[in-house]
């Protein structure tokens, strides 16, 4: 089925597809449509889910952990401050190991207030435990929000997804969407993997555990998120055959065969990072682009192959990472140096707080880019 | 009679960290007993999240999630729905600190309050935070030593049961260690009760943070009853009720002055009389304020009945 449908209408239709036990959420701009159009689905019996409506973000989070911890497949959506307000719990839920799966809208962290995108919320999870992945269309929403719950429920993983997409270009804008047929083909079936707590078999769950104990529970989940990108890859590969639609690799090489430049970004400035590549090549420039889709754990060996060869690497965050490389740029470094590749590695920080980035933009990068040395910069437009 | 019924088995199991003559310890083993092993407990930081004893066992023969400070009554209300939809219905049990419940946990509680979830939310009052080393919490009484007020407390307790019967909750009651059979009666009651989040409260005597030898938890507890420091009470669907031996205490004469509770307790040591004769008085016009209460309970009873 194809439907017309914003960002934000695309994960409640994966929402309501998915068929979650109990999903628990606060409002906030720009992610408040998803369980508004939630609560209709509810409302309207397409799905049957409690909808524990919480007082915030921080119970939202902390109601979707004592539902996962007996065994519920849950669901919440946030942006920016919201995220920031249940960080804690965040970490939380990777720590218990629990399959939560998130939407995050991307927007900007005040002060100054601002409601448009910025994947400086985003970057803070990096380091938690989820499985994070970043779509730039309405149709990779839905879709790797499916996915996110394929990954997440594994029995090897059971460790929280969360899925991002940019506030108001991907969130509010409307856009064609597949729907996949039946869902149920492509996820776990429900109870398939072995809750945390039952009373018939009374276990505690977060207990205090000393250095050598603590230490062994981060290895061990360190292990399974290790196995990430080949669970992801598994149920990716399925979708692929439902749906003809591949993202196994965790991010998309467009043009890069024999480029000397490559552009690497993530969310919707990729659609005119695209278009630029396509200008830039009928001017005879040797340039592609290379998208991220899984960004932890973070396709280090997949970047570094595509990136072989390469002269330049021009890295586009939609984040200022103050004092340091923004966290994208420093993975594709991080990439490179593992592998042994050294190219010049520019990257711009475009795109802050949803100030508008056009391909007329990036052809202006990729002029400057030649021109400037390795490092960070700051675009403020032509 | 109720001692007759009070089960023998044992949920809070041999091995537990508790301190010596922990009053939250010996309220846990009454309030678990009383509700039976199809109950999981969720817990926030507190001193029973060392009490469990250390990962990968536990002390408790029901199931427990661990949480941060401010999130048990949030985790709590997603469990018992999942629970509800998963159709493994249990009690779901908060078992928080003074400090978890009246000010971090306190917006929380609130919602989970107002959103009407099949909870028992049971909070254990040591009157101060404990876990961290006797730090002043929201729930300290006025006077009282902690080692962030050194020259005593110059506010005064939340009244949280209060606060929770201005949420309209179905069920709110007042718990002391020192009277089991009134803790199992009122934990059956919450249990039996179906829909709307139940909130008990207890106080509990701390040893260490009160300074006092531990031998005299369960005496301290009894005395801060009859000297109608700690009230024990509930409100059921909105009428208030006194229950156990604070039935007989409405008149002044039957309450033992308060100086009986206070020098027991380090914590007040450094009172001086004026003090003492301010608590007393606070003490018994909050004993005024109950005979209002009561009467205005009748008079509402009355018209239902």
């Amino acid at each position: 089925m194809r439907l017309l449908l914003t960002g934000n209408y695309a994960a409640a239709y994966a929402v309501r597809d998915a068929q979650p036990d109990v999903i628990s959420a606060y409002p906030i701009t720009p992610q408040t449509p998803i369980i508004e159009k939630l609560a209709e689905f509810i409302d309207s019996g397409e799905l049957k889910a409690k909808f524990v409506r919480v007082e915030s973000e921080h119970s939202a989070m902390a109601a979707l952990i004592g539902a996962a911890s007996v065994g519920a497949r849950t669901y919440t959506a946030t942006s920016s401050q919201g995220l920031l307000y249940m960080y804690e719990v965040v970490w939380w839920a990777a720590g218990a190991r629990l399959p939560i799966v998130m939407g995050l809208v991307t927007r900007a962290l005040g002060p100054p207030w601002n409601i448009w995108s910025d994947h400086a919320d985003f970057y803070t999870v990096r380091d938690s435990g989820w499985t994070m992945l970043f779509a730039s269309s309405a149709q990779e929403v839905y879709d790797l929000t499916l996915i996110a719950y394929c990954v997440a429920e594994h029995r090897d993983i059971l460790l929280p997804a969360l899925v991002a997409w940019d506030a108001f270009e991907i969130s509010h804008t409307y856009e064609p969407v597949e729907l996949v047929g039946d869902a149920a083909q492509l996820l776990p079936p429900k109870g398939a993997w072995t809750p945390p707590l039952a009373a018939e078999d009374p276990a505690s769950l977060g207990n205090l555990a000393y250095p050598e104990e603590y230490a062994e529970t981060r290895r061990i989940m360190a292990e399974a998120a290790r196995k990430i990108p080949l669970v992801f890859a598994e149920a990716a590969g399925r979708f692929r055959e439902l749906t003809g639609r591949d993202y196994s690799r965790g991010y998309e090489c467009y043009r890069c065969e024999d480029a000397e430049t490559v552009f690497i970004a993530m969310g919707s400035i990729y659609g005119e990072v695209r278009l630029a590549v396509d200008a830039l090549r009928a001017r005879g420039a040797p340039v592609g682009a290379l998208k991220v889709w899984l960004y932890r754990p973070f396709p280090y060996r997949g970047v570094a192959e595509a990136l072989e060869d390469k002269k330049t690497a021009i890295v586009l965050s939609r984040t200022a990472s103050l004092g340091a490389m923004g966290p994208l740029a420093a993975d594709v470094a991080t990439a490179l140096a593992l592998n042994g590749h050294s190219l010049k590695l520019v990257e711009f920080s475009a795109g802050v707080g949803g100030v508008d980035v056009t391909m007329d933009d990036v052809l202006a990068m990729y002029k400057a880019a030649l021109e400037k040395e390795a490092g960070t910069y700051f675009w403020r437009g032509r | 009679m109720a001692h007759r019924v009070f089960p023998r088995e044992e949920y809070l199991l041999k091995g537990h960290v508790a301190c010596p003559g922990c009053g939250a310890a010996i309220m846990l083993r009454h309030v678990l007993k009383a509700l039976g092993p199809n109950t999981y407990l969720v817990i926030p930081a507190c001193c029973t999240s060392v009490i469990a004893g250390p990962h990968p066992r536990s002390a408790f023969g029901v199931p427990v999630l661990h949480i941060a400070f401010a999130a048990s009554a949030a985790a709590a209300s997603g469990m018992v729905e999942a629970l509800d939809k998963l159709g493994k219905p249990a009690n779901v049990v908060v078992w928080a600190g003074d400090g978890g419940t009246v000010d971090i946990g306190l917006q929380a509680l609130s919602g989970a309050a107002e959103r009407g979830h099949n909870i028992i939310y049971i909070c254990y009052d040591n009157e101060a935070y404990m876990n961290t080393g006797i730090q002043k919490s929201g729930s300290t009484p006025y006077g009282a030593w902690t080692t962030t007020t050194p020259s005593g407390n110059p506010g005064f307790k939340k009244d949280l049961p209060g606060i929770m019967v201005s949420h309209r909750v179905p069920y709110v009651a007042t718990l002391s260690p020192a009277y089991p059979n009134d803790t199992f009666a009122r934990l059956r009651k919450a249990a039996s009760m179906r829909g709307g989040l139940k909130y008990l409260h207890a106080l509990t005597p701390c040893p260490p943070g009160w300074r006092y030898d531990p031998s005299l938890t369960v005496e301290i507890a009894r005395l801060a009853v009859e000297t109608g420091m700690w009230v024990l009470y509930e409100v059921e669907n909105g009428v208030f009720r006194l229950t156990g031996p604070s039935k007989a205490l409405l008149d002044k004469s039957k309450r033992k002055p308060v100086t009986e509770y206070l020098k027991l307790q380090g914590r007040f040591r450094h009172l001086s009389s004026e003090d003492v004769e301010r608590i007393q008085k606070m003490v018994d016009e909050n004993w005024e304020r109950i005979a209002e209460m009561l009467k205005e309970s009748s008079e509402h009873s009355g018209k239902q009945g």
